[in-house]
């Protein structure tokens, strides 16, 4: 066991805070979470330059050739600086191409999303909010030589600004319904999608897309017809697993940013972090971001090496989601009405921290699977 | 003891459900009673009508001596009104006025003060807004800057005041001032109304953490530039407000009416499990939903048995046969308990909505026109206003159980 950071992974992460502190400043995310693109192209293309969008791919495909785990310390530090955009969405779906894709489809989509060229999302869930395999109802039926996609999803991320979307589509029925689901590759300019961004408490884009007789080509079916279950289901723990990490930077931000402001603000004649009640509550936000921070690393590096079961990224990310609210929450208490307001920062990872909950499995869908694992 | 209902209350609480009933068809599509919502133009149109036909009936200060516009009703006539006005999210009442600075008149100030101030809140014409907070002085209030110094017949005040809930839309203030540069923090405070028309004061917006583009500001922050304001618009003696100010922060903190609002939330969410289907069962049939339900109930149902001694205490304090310090304990634990419970209230929405609760209330996929989206938002805030859970755990601690300070 090394619980260090290799020499290459501390100059990832200090190149990364640095980058993003300087290139997105909270200016400009309050900025971005305005505009209807809800990130920013210049960035996009620099991130791409320094090759974090290729961190996991191979060198063959045009990437860097190092770890999921390495990708997901710079979101860390994306979660940390708060870095609106589809790099999440892109990278994962990289992820899942990369594990099932053909040869053929690896080389038309890997080099490009390095190459910060394309951005992808995931288009899982629907109108019935679920997670599940029998929630699926987006239907893909057969025509000729393709295949036409018909129906509604809900809750896509970044699907307005994304140039494919993974489409998650019941191709049969069957007695069990995680048998008849595919994943279709789907070019966003085909006719009959259209897409409609909803905001939300974070400002990101969440997307209703409707495909009406959308045609895909078969040789867009990423792994095998009707086999398509395991690779979301690979898909969405990886999503998760970084989803906490961004999360466990969201509260090492807040943290920092409420230390700093309990040891300045002053009441009654001195600083309010010398109040017994404002430091019994910096003490367990502080345990609750150093148990996050663990939790984090420890269920990435297991995605990374792919040893990690179901029962982990469900504890961590159930974990994380509970952690992240109640520290955003007591940050902004200690902060007292200013925390409040839409011009202070903290609001920011308040509001980030209920959506990011979400992402992926809320605490009560993660302590089912928690629960089922464990044999309760 | 007795825990009867009063005679008469009954039908009075009827005749107030069945005016807003009626009235409230008149709102705003969507309407959900939120501040934001009162900000516009729709909003405030709205509620100035109401606080007119309001005003008519006697009705939004029942409790009042009929000299002041009030119909000398007693507290609990108030306490039926307030309950029934919550419950059908009804605009019309001004907080500020009716709820503070009027009954701290009743009991404080001067008879000049009352005619001249209470009238036009009972009538519903005038809107009042809260000058305490400072940038510096948020929780130490004793701490306020803001000067007033006097000049003849007049006091000149120059500061800044903050969180000024609703103070664009509003006619006069109440403020905390200091008068004296001779006594220190409380001991130089001073209590004065402010005519907001009056030239050099400035109000600018502070949106809120769930501000967007499409929405304005509820809050603001005052600037005072040599404000004349006559020493006869002074409440109480100089130097002597911090006694009127923590009478008005016990009227402040009781929020009597706000269980009604909870009952009626409850009761709407309670419907949309029953018809909202998820993974092919209603909503209701989930354990998980239904524990959630439940304990809100039952926490409402706490709060609100103890609001009933608090409005008991309220009406001991008219008599004279109560002092505000009497209630200062059960109000600070009541004041914190709702918020709290106002903030799992709205914990509790978003689970039970799962995804469809992080969507703005414009969107067409919203469930209840995005109610717990904004809450969500809005709740923290009620444990920060109108003195913080600290500061009201510290006034339980010192006064109702005489703990030492440290």
């Amino acid at each position: 066991m090394n619980l260090d950071f290799t020499e290459d992974q501390k100059m990832l992460r200090t190149m990364a805070r640095d980058f993003l502190s300087t290139e997105c400043p909270k200016s400009l995310v309050r900025e971005l979470e305005e505009s209807d693109l809800g990130y920013s192209p210049e960035i996009w293309k620099k991130m791409a330059e320094l090759g974090w969008q290729g961190i996991m791919i191979p060198e063959e495909y045009g990437g860097t050739g190092m770890t999921f785990f390495d990708s997901v310390l710079v979101i860390e530090e994306m979660g940390r600086n708060i870095l609106p955009g589809p790099f999440l969405s892109t990278v994962i779906c990289a992820s899942t191409i990369l594990e099932a894709g053909t040869e053929e489809q690896k080389r038309k989509f890997l080099p490009k999303i390095a190459a910060g060229d394309m951005i992808l999302t995931l288009a899982l869930t629907e109108p019935s909010a679920s997670w599940k395999p029998e929630h699926i109802s987006v239907r893909a039926s057969v025509s000729g030589e393709n295949y036409l996609i018909d129906g509604t999803k809900l809750f896509v991320p970044d699907a307005h600004v994304a140039n494919y979307l993974l489409v998650v589509a019941r191709t049969h029925e069957n007695a069990k319904p995680e048998e008849g689901i595919t994943i279709f590759m789907v070019d966003v300019k085909s006719p009959g999608i259209q897409c409609e961004s909803q905001l939300t408490m974070g400002l990101d884009n969440k997307c209703e897309v409707v495909f009406e007789n959308v045609v895909v080509p078969k040789e867009n079916i990423l792994g095998k017809l009707n086999q398509g279950w395991t690779i979301v289901q690979n898909t969405l723990m990886k999503a998760a697993a970084a989803k906490v990490a961004e999360m466990s930077g969201g509260c090492q931000a807040s943290l920092e940013m409420t230390t700093d402001y309990v040891k300045d603000r002053e009441a009654y004649g001195r600083p309010i972090g010398g109040f017994q009640a404002i430091q019994h509550y910096m003490a367990d936000m502080w345990g609750h971001t150093d148990r996050t921070k663990s939790i984090a690393w420890e269920v990435n590096w297991k995605v990374s090496e792919g040893v990690a079961t179901t029962l982990d990224v469900a504890i961590a990310k159930a974990w994380a989601n509970e952690a992240y609210k109640w520290v955003t929450e007591r940050a902004v208490q200690c902060h007292g009405a200013i925390g409040t307001t839409r011009d202070h920062d903290m609001g920011l990872y308040y509001r980030r921290a209920k959506v990011a909950e979400l992402d992926y499995g809320d605490t009560d869908y993660q302590k089912e699977i928690v629960a089922r694992e464990l044999g309760i | 003891m007795d825990f009867e209902p009063i005679p008469g209350l009954v039908e009075a609480r009827k005749e107030f459900d069945d005016f807003f009933r009626e009235e409230m068809k008149k709102a705003p599509p969507g309407w959900q009673g939120s501040p934001e919502e009162i900000t516009t133009d729709e909003g405030l149109a709205f509620q100035r009508y109401m606080a007119r036909e309001l005003g008519k009936r006697g009705w939004i200060c029942l409790a009042w001596p009929k000299r002041y516009g009030g119909l000398e009703k007693s507290h609990f006539d108030q306490l039926a009104f307030n309950e029934a006005r919550a419950y059908w999210r009804a605009p019309g009442v001004d907080g500020f006025g009716a709820g503070m600075i009027g009954p701290t008149l009743l009991a404080v100030g001067s008879e000049e003060q009352k005619e001249k101030f209470l009238p036009p809140i009972a009538r519903g014409e005038v809107w009042w807004a809260q000058l305490w907070s400072e940038p510096n002085a948020g929780s130490d209030l004793a701490s306020a800057q803001t000067f007033a110094q006097k000049e003849g017949d007049y006091y000149i005040v120059n500061g800044q005041k903050i969180w000024t809930s609703g103070a664009h839309h509003a006619d006069w203030g109440f403020a905390v001032v200091r008068t004296s540069r001779v006594h220190t923090r409380s001991r130089a405070l001073s209590y004065l109304l402010f005519d907001l028309k009056s030239p050099g004061i400035t109000i600018n917006p502070l949106p809120t953490m769930s501000s967007h583009r499409r929405q304005e500001a509820y809050f603001n922050e005052i600037f005072l530039d040599n404000v004349r304001v006559p020493v006869t618009d002074r409440v109480g003696e100089e130097n002597d407000g911090w006694r009127m100010i923590r009478a008005t922060m016990n009227f402040e903190r009781s929020g009597l009416g706000a269980y009604g609002a909870m009952k009626r939330s409850l009761s709407e969410l309670i419907d949309f499990c029953r018809e909202t289907k998820w993974q092919g069962e209603p909503l209701l049939n989930n354990a998980l939903v239904r524990d959630r339900l439940a304990q809100l109930a039952i926490d409402i149902e706490a709060g609100l048995a103890s609001a009933r001694h608090v409005l008991w205490g309220q009406y001991k304090l008219f008599l004279g046969e109560e002092s505000p310090r009497d209630q200062a304990t059960r109000s600070s634990s009541l004041k914190y308990f709702r918020s709290e419970l106002s903030q799992r209230f709205a914990h509790t929405g978003c689970q039970v909505l799962g995804l469809y609760s992080q969507l703005k209330g414009d969107s067409k996929w919203a469930p209840l026109a995005g109610k717990f989206e904004s809450e969500y938002q809005s709740t923290p805030g009620g444990n920060i206003h109108s003195g913080s859970t600290e500061i009201q755990k510290n006034i339980i601690a010192w006064e109702g159980l005489g703990l030492p300070r440290i």
